[in-house]
């Protein structure tokens, strides 16, 4: 995946979520948002658990979903993120080359060169992206053509800054319980299996790892999670599959129904030109 | 089935009505480039020129739309930084690119009759690529997470192209004296029954996912799309050789009803997104699971 960085291809880093340590106390979702002034998008009571922001989107890069479930009774927390997949819709649809893939193997948009077409949006099978539609910051480029909001992509750098740096992400760093934890993902996928064998030895029901599986549909996430109940009841897909999967294919019947335009054209013609 | 309190999994799309509108435009622009270089080479001038200038109308208005949709429209040159095979908005931009250069050239050298060697250079151009320009946003929203959209990803390249080539013919229709609009005519029935044929089997492959198409604005535009469609092409067909009031309102209602058709499609994808139950319970099945076995939540 990182050999076109050659001496400069990085061991590959990711996240380790262990939800079954979560203990929802949203550390994660603050200091995502401070390092990477992330800006405040509007202060809710949604009446959903403890959970105020939803969703993952433009300016929630950590999300901590909240599940009250009565049998057996328990409450379920999650901290998502951008999964960082093996095979990344978004950055194979960007049309600008602003997705690309970091020498750890991230999935981090370029600000400067985004243009907002938001093909990326509906492209990842998560959802993760999404386009700010706040107010934009630097002053607009030309008269005319120019929005008032910000209009691009943003989502979960896995702190590209920090990792140069030598530092772990900011949500890694907060988190008091280490549900969240950082490293190259061979470690990670080691200490997760670990961690599901000690909790199936405990008869925990329904702890599953979700995403640790390079044969998945999107080759595995470098952000992977250890999940208590089905990914739906997280709000996650039980089966993503990168949508780029089946271009070849797709593109052989653009080009059939390209020659059936042509041929169509031709065969009106049939009779007389007139 | 359990969701997280009801959220969508997958988000809709952020394009604008600029988006759909261009589905249009750059459907009616790729077809008439091919009619019309198909009309040249059997030498029905009227029809050839008049489509022309209808490529290039289309071809001109097109790419106007899709700066509109940006979310940084300064930025609109960045579609050309790179050539992306993986990103069917890469390949796209450049073929509209390429094919709306073409089309504009040769409109404005057949308006002024300069440079007929280069004109017909610029026609060759304009006509090769117009048929990827008709089909190529079919595979542009199939490729995504959408459920509608990408289980659809066969049809759809079938579906916009059929609907070019009907809305091609129909512009020519109106565009053209009737006694030089016969394979107009028959363009615009003849596409109109092969879409509504797609549409039908596109339905039938999506089974559950196709609800959309039958629910709030993606159903009300489905209608309308089929109504306007074929009222239009019937119109053309049984009196546009005779009237040409007839072959002026059935292209206006053809033209309408491929609109609509647009419309239907892009609504039903974000109507798709909106809704879990189309992302998680196909990705269930899949799996070899039953409907949700997952503890009820969200009490």
């Amino acid at each position: 995946m990182l050999d076109s960085y050659g001496p400069e291809a990085k061991e590959r880093m990711g996240f380790f979520t262990d939800t079954s340590v979560c203990i929802g106390c949203k550390a994660c979702e603050v200091a995502c948002k401070e390092w990477n002034l992330v800006p405040e998008d509007g202060l809710v009571w949604t009446g959903e658990s403890y959970d105020n922001t939803s969703e993952l989107g433009a300016n929630t890069w950590r999300h901590v979903a909240f599940i009250e479930q009565s049998d057996p009774l328990r409450w379920l927390m999650s901290s998502d993120v951008c999964k960082h997949c093996t095979h990344a819709g978004c950055l194979d649809v960007c049309p600008t080359g602003s997705l690309f893939r970091t020498e750890y193997g991230t999935v981090v948009v370029q600000q400067d060169i985004c243009n907002g077409c938001g093909y990326c949006v509906p492209a990842c099978p998560f959802g993760v992206l999404d386009k700010r539609h706040l107010p934009r910051q630097d002053p607009p480029a030309l008269p005319v053509l120019t929005k008032e909001e910000d209009g691009r992509v943003w989502k979960c750098t896995l702190c590209y800054d920090r990792l140069k740096g030598g530092h772990e992400p900011a949500c890694a760093k907060a988190c008091p319980t280490d549900s969240i934890q950082f490293g190259p993902l061979d470690e990670l996928r080691e200490r997760a299996d670990k961690r599901l064998e000690k909790l199936q030895a405990e008869n925990w029901n329904g702890a599953r790892l979700y995403g640790r599986d390079p044969g998945d549909g999107v080759g595995g996430f470098g952000a992977f999670f250890l999940l208590l109940d089905e990914p739906e009841v997280y709000g996650l897909p039980p089966d993503p599959v990168v949508t780029t999967r089946d271009l070849p294919s797709m593109y052989r019947s653009a080009a059939i129904a390209a020659g059936a335009v042509v041929a169509g054209v031709l065969a009106a013609f049939v009779g007389g030109s007139t | 089935m359990s969701s997280y309190y009801g959220r969508p999994v997958i988000k809709e799309p952020v394009w604008q009505p600029e988006i759909p509108w261009y589905f249009f435009t750059g459907g009616l622009a790729g077809a008439s480039s091919v009619l019309s270089l198909v009309a040249r080479l059997r030498g029905n001038e009227p029809l050839a020129r008049r489509s022309l200038y209808v490529a290039a109308a289309a071809d001109l208005v097109s790419p106007v739309l899709l700066i509109s949709d940006l979310g940084r429209p300064e930025r609109f040159l960045n579609m050309f930084r790179v050539f992306k095979v993986t990103s069917p908005m890469s390949v796209g931009s450049w073929i509209l690119g390429i094919s709306g250069g073409a089309s504009a050239t040769a409109a404005l050298l057949e308006a002024t009759g300069r440079l007929k060697v280069v004109k017909y250079a610029a026609e060759a151009v304009s006509a090769l690529t117009g048929g990827p320009l008709a089909v190529y946003t079919g595979t542009l929203v199939a490729d995504t997470a959408v459920p509608v959209w990408h289980e659809a990803r066969h049809e759809l390249p079938f579906l916009f192209g059929s609907g070019a080539v009907a809305s091609a013919g129909a512009a020519a229709a109106v565009a053209v004296p009737r006694e030089h609009a016969g394979p107009a005519r028959r363009l615009a029935v003849g596409g109109t029954i092969v879409e509504n044929v797609v549409m039908q089997a596109m339905e039938k492959r999506l089974g559950m996912l196709g609800e959309p198409y039958h629910q709030e604005e993606a159903g009300t535009y489905a209608k309308l799309a089929k109504a306007c469609s074929l009222g239009g092409a019937a119109l053309i067909g049984a009196a546009g050789r005779r009237s040409r009031f007839a072959a002026v309102a059935g292209g206006a209602l053809l033209l309408a009803g491929e609109a609509a058709l647009r419309w239907s499609v892009f609504k039903a994808g974000f109507q798709s997104a909106r809704d879990p139950k189309y992302t998680v319970a196909p990705q269930r099945e899949r799996l070899g699971y039953g409907p949700s076995s997952a503890t009820e939540t969200n009490v």
